[in-house]
C-alpha cells in the first residue's frame, strides 16, 4: 500500500500517485465503502488519450454506478486487468486496487487542482 | 449519502451504529444500508438467514364493527372476507386508479386490521384511510411510533426462531402458514409474528414495542450466529426483492401507474360488492398503448439501472428501467422495466442503453429467482 499522505486526491474521491511523468489512479477507500461491493469495473484502453474531467472508467456495485475521471490530461499506459476479473479487490484495499496509469506532462500538474490527504479527509468529514 | 439532521432514527439505531452499519436516508429515516458487505448479506439470506430492521414502515390500525367494510371501500382488495390471522397484499388507489401505496393488511382480530404501509407513504396512507373510513363504524389510528418491526428471512429462519431463548410463547411456528399471522409473547413482551416477506425466501416479520426491540434483535442475532444469520441492510434487501420480482413503491409503483400496468390486476377485486376508491378508473383501464411492467435479463456483468432507456434493435426507445442490478444469486444482470405493450411478450429481444452502449436484453417472466419448494 502506498503512503497515503504522499498521494494526491480529487474532490471526486480519486487518489493519484505521482511519480515523475507517470500517474497511477484509483478510487479512495471512502468511495469504495460508499459504493458497496464492486461487481463490475470498466477501464480505459491502453493507448487512449484522456482529457481532464472526462469520464474514463466506471465502477459499479450492486446498487450504484461510480464514474472515474482524471483531473489531468495524459495517455493511458497501463491498466489493472486483475480488477476486471475481481472487482472486489478494490473493496479489499482501494489503495492497492489501482485502476490505470497515465503518462502526463509534469508541468501541467501546477495548474491542476489536487487535494492533500488532510484536505481530502476534511472534505469527507473523517 | 449525506446524513441529514432531519432524518428520524428508529428504536434500533444505536444497535446498528455499534454493529458498524453504513446508513442511508430512506423515506425520511436513517436506515442501515449495509453492515459488512451487500453481497455477503444477500447470500446469507439465500443460504442461511438475515435479520432486517424495517421499523420505518408504517402501521395503521383500523378497528371497529365496520372496519372490514371500510377497508373494502378504501382499498382495491376485498379485506372484509379474510380470516382472523390471515394477511393480504393490497393497494391503496387514487380516484384516478393510480397506486398511492402497496400494503399488507393483517386481520388481527374480528374487528381489527393492521395496515402496513411504506415508510415514505405512512402519513398519506393514514390520512386517506381516516378520510375514507369516516362514514363507517370504525376508528383509524397510526400506531407506527408504537411499533418496531424486525424481519428474519432465509431458509434457516424457522430453525433459528424455534431455538430462540427465552422461547417464543403461544405460537407454533411450524403450523403458521405463509401469509398468516399470530399473536405471541417473548420474554414478557407481546408481539405479532407474521409469515410474510419481501425477499423470496421463507421468513417471519415480528412486530414488537420499540422498547423491547433491541433485546429481541440481540437475542435473534445470538441464537442465529451458529446458523449463519447476519444483520442485513437495505442494499441487500433491494437486490433480494428484485430477484424475487417484487415491485417497489417509487420504482415500479406510483400514482401515475394503474395496477394492471404493474401486473397487479389480480389484486384489484373488480367483482366485489359496493364501490371502492378508484373503481371507475380501473374499470376504464389505462389509455391505449400504456406501458406495462416486464422483467429483463441480460448477459455479462454490466447492469441497467433505474432510468436507463430500453431500445429496439433499430434504436427506437420503447421503455425505461425502474430497477436493475447484477443479480448476486444468478450472476447476470436483471431489471424490471416499463415497456410499450407491443414489446412486452416474453422472449422479445430488446436492448438496454447503458450510458451510450447497447446491451442486448430479453423480456422474461418474473420472478427471476424462486426458492426450491
Amino acid at each position: 500500500m502506498p503512503d497515503l499522505n504522499a498521494l494526491k486526491y480529487t474532490a471526486d474521491h480519486e487518489w493519484l500517485e505521482i511519480d515523475g511523468d507517470v500517474v497511477t489512479v484509483g478510487i479512495t477507500d471512502y468511495a469504495a465503502d460508499q459504493l458497496g461491493d464492486l461487481v463490475f469495473v470498466d477501464l480505459p484502453q491502453v493507448g487512449a488519450s484522456v482529457q481532464p474531467g472526462a469520464v474514463v472508467s466506471e465502477v459499479e456495485s450492486t446498487k450504484s454506478v461510480g464514474e472515474v475521471s482524471t483531473p489531468i490530461a495524459g495517455e493511458v499506459i497501463e491498466r489493472n486487468d486483475a480488477i476486471i476479473e475481481n472487482p472486489e479487490l478494490v473493496n479489499a484495499d482501494a489503495f492497492a486496487g489501482w485502476l490505470f496509469k497515465l503518462r502526463i506532462d509534469p508541468a501541467a500538474l501546477d495548474a491542476t487542482s489536487l487535494l492533500s490527504r488532510d484536505e481530502y479527509t476534511e472534505q469527507i468529514g473523517q | 449519502m449525506t446524513e441529514t439532521d432531519t432524518a428520524r432514527h428508529g428504536p434500533l439505531h444505536d444497535i446498528h451504529v455499534a454493529a458498524g452499519a453504513a446508513f442511508t436516508d430512506f423515506g425520511g429515516w436513517q436506515m442501515p444500508v449495509r453492515y459488512s458487505s451487500d453481497l455477503a448479506e444477500h447470500h446469507a439470506v439465500r443460504t442461511a438467514a438475515g435479520i432486517f430492521d424495517i421499523s420505518h414502515m408504517g402501521e395503521i390500525v383500523v378497528l371497529g364493527a365496520e372496519a372490514g367494510a371500510a377497508l373494502d371501500y378504501a382499498l382495491a382488495g376485498r379485506l372484509s372476507t379474510i380470516e382472523e390471522g390471515q394477511a393480504k397484499y393490497s393497494l391503496l388507489l387514487t380516484e384516478d386508479g393510480g397506486i398511492l401505496d402497496d400494503l399488507v393488511v393483517y386481520r388481527t382480530g374480528a374487528d381489527r386490521f393492521l395496515v402496513v404501509a411504506n415508510a415514505g407513504n405512512r402519513d398519506a396512507v393514514a390520512e386517506e384511510l381516516i378520510d375514507r373510513a369516516k362514514d363507517f363504524d370504525c376508528e383509524v389510528y397510526d400506531e407506527s411510533d408504537d411499533m418496531a418491526l424486525i424481519a428474519v428471512q432465509g431458509p434457516k429462519t424457522r430453525e433459528i426462531l424455534t431455538q430462540l431463548t427465552p422461547q417464543l410463547e403461544e405460537v407454533d411456528l411450524a403450523s403458521l402458514k405463509y401469509y398468516r399471522c399470530a399473536a405471541a409473547r417473548w420474554n414478557g413482551h407481546e408481539l405479532l409474528i407474521a409469515r410474510t416477506g419481501y425477499t423470496g425466501e421463507d421468513g417471519f416479520e415480528l412486530y414488537i414495542a420499540p422498547d423491547a426491540a433491541a433485546a429481541l434483535w440481540t437475542a435473534i442475532i445470538e441464537t442465529g450466529q451458529g446458523s449463519g444469520l447476519v444483520p442485513a441492510g437495505l442494499a441487500a434487501r433491494d437486490t433480494l426483492r428484485l430477484e424475487a420480482g417484487m415491485p417497489l413503491y417509487g420504482h415500479e409503483l406510483g400514482r401515475d401507474i394503474l395496477p394492471v400496468q404493474a401486473g397487479l390486476g389480480r389484486v384489484v377485486h373488480i367483482n366485489k360488492e359496493g364501490d371502492f376508491v378508484g373503481r371507475a378508473a380501473v374499470e376504464a383501464g389505462p389509455p391505449e398503448g400504456a406501458r406495462v411492467l416486464v422483467g429483463l435479463v441480460a448477459e455479462g456483468r454490466r447492469a441497467g439501472r433505474a432510468g436507463y432507456p430500453i431500445v429496439t434493435e433499430s434504436g427506437e426507445v420503447v421503455g425505461e428501467i425502474t430497477s436493475g442490478a447484477l443479480s448476486p444469486t444468478l450472476g447476470h444482470p436483471i431489471a424490471m422495466a416499463y415497456v410499450d405493450p407491443e414489446h412486452a411478450a416474453p422472449d422479445t429481444h430488446l436492448a438496454i442503453d447503458v450510458r451510450g452502449s447497447r446491451i442486448p436484453a430479453t423480456v422474461t417472466a418474473v420472478p427471476f429467482y424462486s426458492r426450491k419448494a
